[in-house]
């Protein structure tokens, strides 16, 4: 799968081409494809029942209210409130996309050309926050950033603050936790292209003259541009569909989209209307997943799981 | 690091490798942090901690209610491993195996549960199972894990397969076995260790996610990140960090089985 990745980086790969280990054999084994749908029944249903059907019932729930109507999406559009919460979960998910890309690009470089072995021994630093549960991540930066937290006891300790500052329950705290736990997505991402670029490309720059900066900004960094645009864009939507870290590093006005929708859910009741919420965050994140599939694919991450 | 590679060189290295391991710290920082302050013998967490002590692991093991979520976890976890692996590998099987149109399309609605945003997966089990009455109970929280846990096995298992030389079960066939046969004697005990891993994950996957139970769970069935999030609204409780170190423990031994499979299999 590497080597085809390192032939061309950018091209869309579909999944189709999930290997056809078998050649093709001669009989006419039409009861052995028959075979194969069967194997795939139990998953497909299950997944039709418990996925397929609940989303279906949560895309009926936001068009129907005692009838037909679309009225819950114009109240969406109607009350400034949920827009200023739409625009604060975009914003949100933007700034947390370019300080991911910004930190994520220089350690997805090195994770791509150190020698495999200490890539092993690193990739596990970067793994283990990313199989870590998001709320104890979340957790770490509350005691990390609270007012009586280790962040504040160093500051005072070092003499550069006299009172604790408040980092956390802002805006700053919301991004700092989210640019953590989706920033291992984002040099993951970045490290499977990379890997798969031509170091002799960046050679043959170097020996046609170009200094390091030059060999990087003319050939390495465009060949990394699906990993960048893949990992921003995978980060981007996942931000957008945020609840545990905002919900618990945010302050009261850092309303996200996904806890409008838990809040209409559990407290207002409001049923239709968190659907209709939910049906438009739904088709953000289809619509960046598409792209996203385009340029990277999803199983990748899990290369150094499996 | 980088100049040991000697062509592979790149822009400032060792600007470039002081960033990258700052980066490094930055991701693992937070979570050694958090193991280390669980250790703390103070009344509130901080670090280095003043003393040593297991007090607040004592707290965790100590309260029932603590005793009962695990419980509820780990049941939650097997139901769902046991699920999502046995749909996992069938699917696998007839992915990567069977000739059939539309493969394509069947592989992106098996992914398709890591894509849509997991409080959207969430509330619509709830609208289900409220309509069922079945909120609260296991076996719903392990349903929708299920559904989550699903698309980490694929990946896992179709990567397996992918790796597996198909001429030693045709080997096999052509010695006489059946095809059931030659899958359970010769394909399965080869993949196995793909497999065990990729229901270690699922496991992990269950474990580990609060939404799901956040919606489904009872008063009195709560799993763990339930009750730590629970918690959590109400004030930074140091057993939280015993909590949390539990929960990182689990990652770890979840994290290094996998990787001695792996190497299991590229001997």
């Amino acid at each position: 799968m590497l080597a085809t990745l390192a032939s061309s980086p950018g091209r869309p790969m579909k999944a189709d081409e999930i290997a056809p280990v078998v050649a093709p054999m001669e009989a006419a084994d039409r009861r052995e494809t028959r075979q194969y749908l069967l194997l795939l029944l139990p998953a497909l249903l299950a997944l039709g029942v418990f996925f397929v059907y609940p989303l279906c019932g949560i895309l009926l729930r936001s068009v129907y209210k005692n009838g037909y109507t679309l009225e819950s999406y114009r109240q969406v559009a109607r009350t400034s409130v949920y827009l200023m919460v739409i625009a604060l979960t975009f914003r949100t998910a933007a700034v947390v996309t370019l300080i991911a890309l910004l930190l994520g690009y220089p350690l997805g470089y090195v994770l791509a050309t150190v020698r495999p072995r200490l890539a092993r021994v690193l990739v596990v630093i970067v793994v283990l926050p990313f199989l870590t549960s998001i709320i104890v991540r979340t957790y770490a930066w509350m005691v990390l950033l609270g007012s009586n937290g280790v962040v504040n006891q160093y500051l005072q300790a070092l003499g550069l603050t006299h009172q604790p500052l408040r980092l956390l329950y802002n805006q700053a705290g919301v991004v700092v936790g989210m640019t953590y736990v989706l920033l291992p997505f984002m040099v993951l991402t970045l490290a499977s292209v990379m890997r798969g670029i031509d170091p002799a490309l960046v050679r043959a720059a170097h020996s046609l003259g170009a200094n390091r900066w030059q060999a990087f900004r003319r050939v390495f960094l465009p060949l990394s541009a699906p990993g960048i645009v893949g990992g921003a864009l995978l980060v981007f939507i996942l931000s957008l569909g945020f609840f545990i870290t905002p919900a618990l590093m945010g302050g009261p006005s850092d309303v996200m989209i996904a806890m409008l929708i838990e809040r209409e859910v559990e407290f207002t009741l409001n049923w239709s209307f968190a659907s209709a919420l939910a049906v438009i965050l739904l088709a953000l994140s289809l619509v960046g997943f598409a792209a996203y599939y385009r340029l990277v694919r999803l199983e990748r991450l899990f290369e150094g799981l499996g | 690091m980088i100049g040991a590679e000697g062509q592979r060189t790149g822009p400032g290295t060792i600007g470039v490798v002081a960033i990258a391991g700052a980066v490094l710290v930055f991701l693992i920082a937070p979570v050694a942090i958090i193991v280390i302050v669980s250790l703390s013998g103070a009344d509130y967490l901080s670090f280095p901690p003043p003393r040593l002590s297991l007090r607040w692991y004592a707290r965790f093991f100590g309260i029932p209610e603590w005793r009962q979520s695990i419980m509820v976890s780990v049941q939650v976890a097997s139901l769902t491993m046991l699920f999502a692996t046995v749909l996992g590998l069938a699917a696998s099987l007839a992915l990567v195996r069977g000739r059939f149109r539309g493969k394509g399309a069947v592989y992106a609605v098996l992914l398709s549960p890591m894509i849509v945003p997991t409080i959207i997966t969430a509330i619509g089990l709830y609208f289900f199972f409220v309509k069922l009455k079945a909120t609260g109970s296991i076996l719903a929280m392990a349903v929708g894990h299920t559904v989550l846990a699903l698309p980490v096995v694929v990946i896992i298992i179709t990567a397996t397969l992918q790796g597996f030389d198909l001429r030693l079960e045709l080997a096999a066939l052509s010695l006489g076995a059946s095809r059931l046969t030659a899958l359970r004697r010769v394909t399965l005990p080869l993949i196995a260790p793909g497999v065990v891993s990729a229901a270690l994950f699922a496991f992990l996957t269950s474990f580990d996610e609060l939404l799901i139970p956040l919606f489904l769970a009872g008063v009195e069935v709560q799993t763990l990140t339930v009750r730590v999030w629970n918690s959590l609204l109400l004030e930074v409780d140091p057993t939280i960090a015993a909590v949390s170190s539990f929960l990182i423990g689990v990652s770890c031994v979840v994290l290094g089985a996998s990787a001695l499979l792996r190497r299991r299999t590229d001997v």
